[in-house]
């Protein structure tokens, strides 16, 4: 009952702001969003799979660039997010059959996934020649992609509409709200019933007759692919799009989202995606240089003060002042 | 035959790099099973170790010299700071040292500036033929093998790796037999560092200094130990020299980017025939 209640909050939280706030912030939280959907790809994978994936900025930024080079090619920019996510989910599948199946261990999968990332931008960022085209859209190298169209509304047999800032406020926020449905609703199934047992103990789940070769695959290949939604949406917001989002920098970024926001919870992703940025936005007058100084001292100080997360630490000091029982998980841990 | 031979050269040179650059982190991984994802910026430190001496007017060599010990300072004073609370606890280990990748590549360049300084590279030319091959390159390589057998005779014939071997496999019966594990780990740790910064000095005069240095090294480094596998020095070895031959074949047909791609992929495949690493089925040992 609480539960639909919250939900039902959520939903006129996001239909109210464009009402209170102005046009900048509106745009400033619809890239906000965006990031949200990223972190939640990863609480997926991380928090319920129970696997660190460092990966999570490539298949944002292959999200990206499929948006940019079939949008710019057929200028459809439905059929160009729809590349984008299978892009994305498809790298993720491939990723995830080399190295599940090869029963490859934890900490190996995301020391690989986080050099593909690595190598991702430096294959990127040699592309400036104008060779390196996919049709009329031009890598551009550190340049980056430009020119890439803005997300449009397409019906058949009429003219797409090209959404406005508010408009693509309340398409970003009601996908973001969907997918937070959807994952909420594949984490409760069996399925993911059967994807927490894996997490917790692999070998005795698989002696159950559960095999978590392809649970494991398919989880990957449905975070990759919201993270390639992400990354089709940010690309058709800032019609741009280049090489840094597969950096060090933007990778940790994704990871420390969900540390502050708390794992296996799916919401605290979201709020510590909001909350982080906007510190950031608050404190980002400084320098490129320092905000790097910031952010690493932050990872370091969370994972040895707060392990469980940020968010989750401050409601546990709460309860404890107010002697209050915690609630009890939806995963014992 | 000219060509032939500065080729083979050319991939001897790789496979040399790799070893070099790998051995420290074969260390810290490979023995203690810790994560360092702030080895490469322990290249990039011993770079800049290197870049300072030379800057107040002293050689190269002295520089070389005074990298892995300023290195091996910072790898034990982090090891006291951060990593010691974070042993076992594998996957916060490399968040935390991804956080200290971060801060340490901000830090520099804050202290040095995010410019590309080059050191000039001592030794001069000698030819082949018509082409011409820099001394250094040379030493690089004598120094990649020289390393690496001092680093095998030290865990294999000392007191001190024989403690280390044996903590790494059982540290409550080391523990038990009057030796302090925590010590063990602390020096075992900065030997670690001390290579890397050995390597990130020695390579720094081919590659210039800029704080991102790290970058460009991290994914091989870490590809090289995996593949190599359980048998530490070895395997590290064998997978430098598989590795580096894909590269520089790659990199001959095509461009350098090309070449770490290639790599990468094929190690990724080489992974899911071999999950152990190369050395999986080898007798078990440093």
């Amino acid at each position: 009952m609480t539960a639909w209640a919250l939900w039902a909050v959520a939903v006129v939280v996001v239909a109210a702001l464009p009402a209170v706030l102005s046009l900048f912030q509106i745009v400033q939280l619809t890239v906000f969003m965006i990031y949200s959907l990223l972190a939640l790809s990863l609480d997926l994978i991380w928090g319920f799979g129970g696997i660190l994936s460092f990966g999570q900025a490539a298949f944002f930024g292959v999200g990206g660039y499929f948006y940019g080079i079939v949008g710019i090619n057929s200028g459809s920019t439905t059929l160009a997010l729809t590349a984008g996510v299978a892009g994305a989910a498809g790298l993720a599948a491939l990723l995830g059959y080399f190295t599940f199946y090869g029963r490859v261990g934890a900490m190996y999968f995301a020391v690989i996934t986080l050099t593909v990332t690595l190598i991702l931008h430096q294959v990127m960022g040699t592309t400036a020649d104008p060779r390196y085209a996919v049709g009329q859209a031009r890598l551009g190298g550190y340049n980056g992609m430009t020119n890439i169209p803005s997300l449009a509304l397409e019906a058949p047999g009429r003219a797409p509409l090209t959404l406005d800032p508010v408009q693509l406020f309340y398409v970003v926020g009601g996908l973001l709200l969907l997918v937070l449905a959807l994952t909420r609703a594949l984490v409760r199934s069996s399925f993911g019933r059967v994807l927490g047992a894996i997490r917790e103990d692999e070998l005795r789940t698989e002696l159950l007759g559960y095999d978590p070769r392809w649970r494991k695959l398919v989880t990957f290949a449905i975070s990759g692919g919201i993270a390639g939604l992400a990354g089709g949406l940010f690309a058709g917001w800032g019609n741009f799009m280049n090489p840094q989002v597969f950096s060090m920098f933007q990778s940790a970024l994704v990871v420390i989202w969900v540390m502050v926001g708390g794992r296996g919870t799916l919401y605290g992703a979201v709020v510590g995606t909001l909350v982080v940025q906007s510190l950031t936005n608050y404190l980002g007058t400084a320098s490129v240089t320092y905000t790097t100084v910031a952010l690493g001292a932050v990872l370091v100080v969370i994972v040895l003060l707060f392990p469980r997360g940020l968010v989750p630490a401050i409601g546990g000091a709460v309860r404890r002042v107010s002697g209050r029982r915690p609630p009890a998980p939806e995963f014992a841990r | 035959m000219d060509f032939v031979a500065v080729t083979a050269f050319g991939i001897l040179y790789t496979i040399a790099t790799l070893i070099l650059l790998a051995l420290g982190l074969a260390v810290i991984f490979g023995m203690m099973g810790v994560i360092n994802l702030a080895q490469a910026e322990f290249l990039m430190v011993g770079a800049y170790t290197v870049l300072a001496v030379t800057a107040h007017g002293a050689s190269v060599w002295i520089g070389i010299a005074v990298a892995p010990v300023v290195v091996g300072l910072l790898g034990l004073v982090i090891e006291r700071t951060i990593i010691r609370f974070l042993y076992g606890r594998i996957l916060d280990t490399m968040l935390a040292t991804w956080g200290l990748s971060l801060g340490l590549v901000g830090l520099v360049t804050l202290v040095f500036g995010p410019t590309t300084e080059g050191i000039a590279t001592p030794l001069g030319h000698f030819t082949v033929g018509e082409y011409r091959l820099s001394v250094y390159s040379v030493f690089v390589i004598l120094m990649a093998f020289a390393v690496l057998g001092l680093t095998y005779g030290l865990f294999n014939y000392t007191r001190f790796g024989l403690v280390a071997r044996a903590t790494m496999q059982n540290p409550n019966m080391v523990s038990a037999l009057g030796v302090n594990p925590a010590r063990v780990y602390m020096g075992t740790f900065a030997f670690g560092a001390a290579l890397a910064g050995l390597g990130g000095g020695v390579m720094a005069p081919l590659t210039g200094v800029v704080p991102t240095l790290g970058l460009a090294f991290i994914a091989k480094i870490f590809i090289t130990v995996i593949v190599g596998g359980p048998v530490i020095l070895l395997g590290t070895t064998t997978a430098g020299a598989v590795l580096g031959l894909v590269e520089s074949l790659v990199s001959y047909g095509s461009t350098p980017i090309y070449g770490q791609v290639a790599m990468l992929a094929f190690a990724i495949i080489l992974l899911r025939l071999l999950p152990q690493g190369i050395s999986g089925f080898w007798r078990r040992g440093v």
